[in-house]
């Protein structure tokens, strides 16, 4: 027994050493990425949290006088002499256009960007590469500047009306810019990319033996569309409606330009918060209120998407 | 076993095959290939890959077109019908089982999309799970499935609808030796028991050999021999087809003279005696190919009874049997199989002189 225990101890010890280096390596090596982490994403949400709790200070940042009034005022207005609450929708009603334009945005999205994809994604593998590359092109291009070339196009002496008079169609201008359709069409043109990228990835590995074999099995080409392709596309479908509804959601340049400053979205409205009306703590609520809104609808796709088994392995 | 009056269920007529532009630049897959296929037939296209085996099936199933000729379906023109108006199904070579949906899901399929109602598609689905016994696993997702349970889905798969005719493209090559020869069996049965007439790809000689009805032999997009299996292995018409089905014996001889569906052959090994011609043997030279399948030698004790005789080089020993490579006179090199029965073994060692008899009617005259 002795004897056995004295063999023991160096073993188990060495095994204790050998775990603590392995731990200390782990550590050192993620401490990076942590800090990464904590820096850019954990750190700036505590602030804006913190700040959404406390009271505007008189030339913009925040006195420290703990608060729920930011919130108080997404709902209720208070009255300038006796400070009594009544009910108000201006906030709603612009979170709610932000929502039906980044909605409608993403359907247009859609409709543009699978037909594209799939087209992409049926393409011989030597030429897909070439379309990809034309597809992200926009990209290298500000943003802005993009904006701004919308912005000539659209207007009353832009390209389109100006060439719709040339021709005779129309007698006057067409007033496109400064409306939701001049909005909508920016949107769709910043993110497009988004939508097109991921449901590419999900064709280009989709087995097109598969729709040989619906075809084979009687299907039209409408219904190896709804049953074959679109249900084997759902993750790329999903991903790219994600990425297309999150950022229009918080969209601020484009609706700035595009839609002349005339109809609000959420983007401005924080925008206007933290500058103008120099009152952080109710920007800061907004932005965290609409993080929550898109968290809680993501995880109620994720939930309903597990319930009925994820589709394939894609 | 098939009634040569049968009604005819394809009809293929000079059909052929050209990807590219035209035939001196492109690929001939298929060229002016014509064959009549029987109602309720077993009947396996065989050949090497790149043979216009699987093309053949594809013009067959629809998915491609042919340069020249006709297919007929039961008497009916199939020029420009779809994939999914023609009553022929497929059974692909990698299954192709939809991935998002359940073995009973992938079954209905097709018979959704025929405007099957509910109720017929619910009995139809039990009815060929049955007949591939995979009832107990309705529910899963092909995924969860193995090898040969996915074949099974797939074969059940393309006979729900009751096609006409039932297209296999090498469906049991991606599954294991015992797997395979289990689902030969399985095929035969499927097939006699719903009387569809089977059209069934492979390159396995064997597969094709154990199955089939009647067997065409094809080669760089043409047909070179068509019958039974039997026909195939004993009297091969070709070369080719001798040296593609089983292990063969080429030897070569000469021609003396001509009788009716036989000649008298004189082999440069020394032995001569009656051979039989080919189908084709009008234009046959002179100097001929004989084939002898090594089964239908034998080892005699003495050089009386012997047609030839040489040195054993090599044996090779395969469980059922032996095979003994040996080296005649004619500088040939003959292989002679022995079944493994110690009754008829004689045992003989590498370098030992043995004595060769070949079977009555072995000998066979090839085309080249």
């Amino acid at each position: 027994m002795t004897d056995q225990s004295k063999t023991d101890n160096p073993l188990s010890s060495s095994v204790v050493t050998e775990q603590t280096r392995l731990r200390n390596a782990r550590i050192s090596l993620l401490a990076p990425g942590m800090l990464t982490i904590i820096c850019i994403g954990i750190m700036p949400l505590s602030i804006v949290l913190v700040y959404s709790f406390l009271q505007p200070g008189d030339f913009g940042g925040v006195s420290w006088v703990m608060s729920f009034d930011a919130y108080v005022q997404l709902l209720f207005e208070r009255d300038i002499f006796d400070e009594t609450l009544s009910f108000t929708t201006d906030y709603l009603e612009i979170f709610f256009r932000s929502v039906s334009l980044g909605l409608f945005t993403t359907v247009t999205c859609l409709l543009v960007g699978f037909p594209t994809a799939y087209f992409i994604a049926t393409q011989p593998p030597a030429r897909r590469n070439a379309w990809l590359f034309l597809i992200t092109i926009p990209f290298w291009t500000n943003l802005l500047i993009r904006t701004y070339a919308m912005l000539l196009i659209l207007r009353d002496q832009g390209m389109i009306n100006l060439t719709l008079i040339e021709i005779g169609l129309i007698e006057r201008a067409i007033p496109m810019l400064y409306t939701d359709f001049a909005v909508c069409l920016g949107l769709v043109y910043a993110y497009l990319p988004f939508m097109v990228l991921p449901i590419y990835a999900s064709l280009e590995k989709l087995d097109f033996r598969l729709v040989e074999a619906s075809y084979d099995l009687y299907a039209t080409r409408f219904k190896v569309l709804q049953r074959i392709i679109i249900p084997l596309a759902k993750p790329g479908i999903a991903a790219g409606c994600i990425l297309v509804m999150i950022p229009s959601l918080g969209a601020y340049i484009t609706p700035a330009l595009l839609g002349g400053g005339k109809s609000l979205m959420i983007g401005n409205l924080i925008e206007l918060q933290f500058g103008q009306a120099r009152n952080w703590p109710f920007g800061s609520a907004i932005a965290l209120v609409l993080m929550v809104l898109v968290m809680l609808s993501l995880m109620a796709y994720l939930r309903s998407g597990a319930s009925k088994g994820a589709p394939g392995h894609g | 076993m098939s009634d040569r009056t049968a009604t005819i269920a394809i009809d293929i007529r000079e059909t052929s095959k050209i990807y590219g532009r035209d035939r001196t630049t492109g690929v001939v897959a298929l060229d002016q290939v014509s064959l009549a296929i029987d109602d309720n037939e077993f009947f396996t296209l065989l050949g090497p890959s790149g043979c216009g085996k699987t093309t053949l099936l594809r013009l067959i199933a629809g998915f491609e077109q042919p340069t020249q000729g006709e297919i007929l379906l039961f008497g009916e023109h199939l020029e420009g019908l779809p994939p999914h108006k023609r009553p022929v199904n497929t059974v692909f070579q990698h299954y192709a089982l939809f991935p998002h949906m359940t073995v009973a899901q992938n079954i209905s399929f097709g018979l959704e999309m025929l405007g099957m109602g509910d109720a017929q598609i619910a009995t139809t689905v039990k009815e060929v799970l049955g007949l591939v016994q995979m009832e107990h696993l309705a529910d899963r997702k092909t995924d969860q499935l193995s090898g040969g349970q996915q074949q099974r889905v797939a074969l059940a798969r393309a006979l729900a609808p009751r096609p006409k005719v039932l297209l296999l493209d090498e469906p049991l090559s991606a599954l294991d030796f015992k797997l395979r020869k289990e689902m030969q069996v399985e095929l035969k049965r499927l097939q006699t028991e719903t009387g569809i007439t089977f059209i069934f790809v492979t390159h396995d000689q064997e597969e094709a050999l154990t199955m089939s009805d009647r067997v065409a032999v094809m080669r760089d997009g043409l047909i070179l021999q068509v019958g039974d299996p039997r026909e195939i292995y004993d009297r091969p018409a070709r070369r080719f087809v001798a040296d593609f089905i089983g292990d063969i014996n080429i030897l070569r001889g000469k021609v003396l003279s001509r009788e009716g569906q036989q000649a008298q052959v004189q082999l440069n090994a020394g032995h001569h005696g009656k051979a039989g011609l080919p189908i084709d043997a009008s234009n046959l030279a002179n100097e001929v190919s004989v084939a002898i399948r090594p089964e239908q030698l034998s080892f005699v004790d003495s050089v009386d009874n012997a047609q030839l005789s040489g040195t054993v080089q090599q044996i090779s020993y395969f469980g059922s049997g032996f095979d003994y490579h040996i080296n005649i006179p004619s500088g040939e090199t003959i292989m002679l199989r022995l079944a493994n029965r110690s009754s008829e073994h004689r045992s003989y060692a590498v370098g030992d002189q043995a004595h060769i008899s070949i079977g009555d009617g072995a000998m066979q005259i090839l085309a080249d």
